[in-house]
């Protein structure tokens, strides 16, 4: 029987909290962690996680030969990517030089290498790790009941950089607005983590697990 | 606005219980981690850490349903630390829901495995926790073993070689202030913190709010972590963060 919610699994960090919270806002949802390329492809939605370095993902996706699985998924039905599941719908990124999936244009870049400071003086460091807010560029049902510029937990040293402007649902200063999320018909995508942001996280997951897709 | 100042509750799980210690030593209860973890995350707790200090290693894997527990049911970032050996050990706290893993004393023995660490995990689950303490000279030295062990390290080359590894974030604990509620050792916690492009949490020493701020405006801390003040009912976090936004700091709230 198909589930409701598969959480793609190719072997790239804890993918526990990422289930246990989609559970916890739809108690009633089948939700599976699989490598499984037929149970990804008859899930009703698919979200995409992942940590660690673009390279190692990429290279785990190739060998467990999920590639063109995430790209059907991404085209067909609501697909969250979080974090580097965000990063890797891009064309390109700068960690290690690998191409993403090229599913979405843009590509994804450091943080500066040399000090950055906000608008205090203050150092900020990389990782951007922490609580940020998150400001809202244009209405979206992934938005429904989330105040704009609520924070959400953060934690990169890469970001994306968008090719088309209009792919950007919201922005983030650190210290210069950056994308945090990307919107293209059934694709929703997050550089914060919502399974660690709380309330306005958990709000976030139960607008994926009834979204339809559409704008 | 921008990234808030973060604040961290630390719960040192001794046996399956919340204890509470000076330098170290002396320890008091202070409850279930389970139903303290609940009360930090109503609260407005920005993390959660865990210091796994049971000396028994038999009674070392009781932490893990633990950790299970509150996975699944808090959804902020959770790290997990104490007698962490060997890269499977990270993987376990992992696999139990465990979002970053703080590596001590192996860190020290082996600092390869900070490196092995987070080439497999990558670095944002890396914290490397230092237990500073001031030497017979006057000089910042890296110990071991709860504060027992002498290294000989200097704590801010240390902890920059650290960074170098791969650490993603650094945990620093005075020894000298720890429990003593008489304040961060602030010098140090500057001396390291300018020293890295990785966040460093300021630990050791809180006894009142002010200190909290002190971390933050005087130590330049990207988070602060206490333990005592919140366990026995002093402060709550959210009054913790209204007191550090009087002192112009961004929280979250």
């Amino acid at each position: 029987m198909a589930v409701d919610i598969a959480v793609i699994d190719y072997g790239m960090g804890n993918l526990r909290s990422v289930s246990k919270a989609l559970e916890h806002v739809a108690p009633a949802a089948s939700v599976a962690v699989t490598a499984d390329p037929e149970v990804i492809l008859t899930a009703g939605r698919v979200v995409f996680p992942g940590v660690g370095a673009m390279g190692d993902c990429m290279a785990e996706l190739d060998q467990r030969g999920l590639i063109d699985v995430v790209k059907q998924a991404a085209a067909s039905k609501p697909f969250l990517g979080i974090c580097l599941g965000m990063q890797m719908l891009f064309e390109h990124s700068e960690e290690g030089d690998v191409a993403g999936l090229g599913i979405l244009p843009g590509r994804v870049l450091r943080f500066p290498a040399e000090a950055m400071f906000d608008n205090r003086n203050e150092r900020l460091k990389v990782p951007h790790m922490g609580w940020n807010e998150v400001h809202q560029a244009v209405p979206h049902p992934m938005w429904n009941g989330i105040t704009d510029g609520a924070r959400f937990y953060f934690v990169h040293s890469y970001y994306v950089e968008a090719g088309n402007p209009e792919l950007v649902s919201a922005f983030t200063l650190y210290p210069f607005p950056f994308t945090c999320a990307v919107a293209h018909n059934n694709i929703f995508a997050v550089q914060f983590h919502p399974e660690k942001s709380q309330a306005a996280g958990l709000t976030l997951l139960g607008n994926f697990v009834t979204w339809e897709g559409n704008v | 606005m921008g990234l808030a100042k973060r604040i961290i509750p630390c719960l040192d799980v001794n046996a399956g219980r919340v204890v509470k210690g000076v330098n170290f030593v002396d320890l008091r209860d202070a409850g279930d981690p389970v139903e303290i973890a609940r009360r930090y995350d109503r609260e407005g707790a920005d993390e959660l850490t865990f210091l796994d200090i049971t000396a028994s290693s038999d009674q070392r894997d009781l932490i893990l349903p633990i950790i299970e527990a509150v996975a699944s049911e808090v959804f902020i970032p959770l790290t997990v630390g104490g007698g962490v050996r060997e890269v499977n050990d990270v993987r376990r706290l992992l696999n139990a829901g465990a979002d970053k893993v703080s590596i001590n004393t192996t860190a020290v023995n082996n600092p390869q495995m900070v490196a092995d660490a987070a080439a497999r995990f990558g670095s944002q689950c890396i914290v490397v926790a230092i237990d500073a303490k001031t030497n017979a000279d006057g000089r910042w030295e890296v110990f071991t073993h709860g504060g027992r062990t002498a290294t000989g390290l200097d704590v801010v080359e240390w902890a920059f070689k650290m960074q170098e590894l791969g650490a993603g974030e650094i945990l620093l604990t005075s020894m000298d202030r720890d429990g003593t509620k008489s304040g961060f050792n602030l010098a140090l916690t500057r001396a390291v913190s300018d020293a890295l492009n990785i966040p460093v949490i300021a630990s050791g020493g809180v006894g009142t709010l002010q200190h909290l701020a002190d971390g933050v405006i005087q130590g330049h801390a990207d988070a602060v972590l206490a333990a005592s003040i919140f366990h026995f009912g002093e402060y709550s976090i959210h009054e913790a963060k209204l007191h550090m936004m009087q002192n112009g700091i961004e929280v979250r709230l």
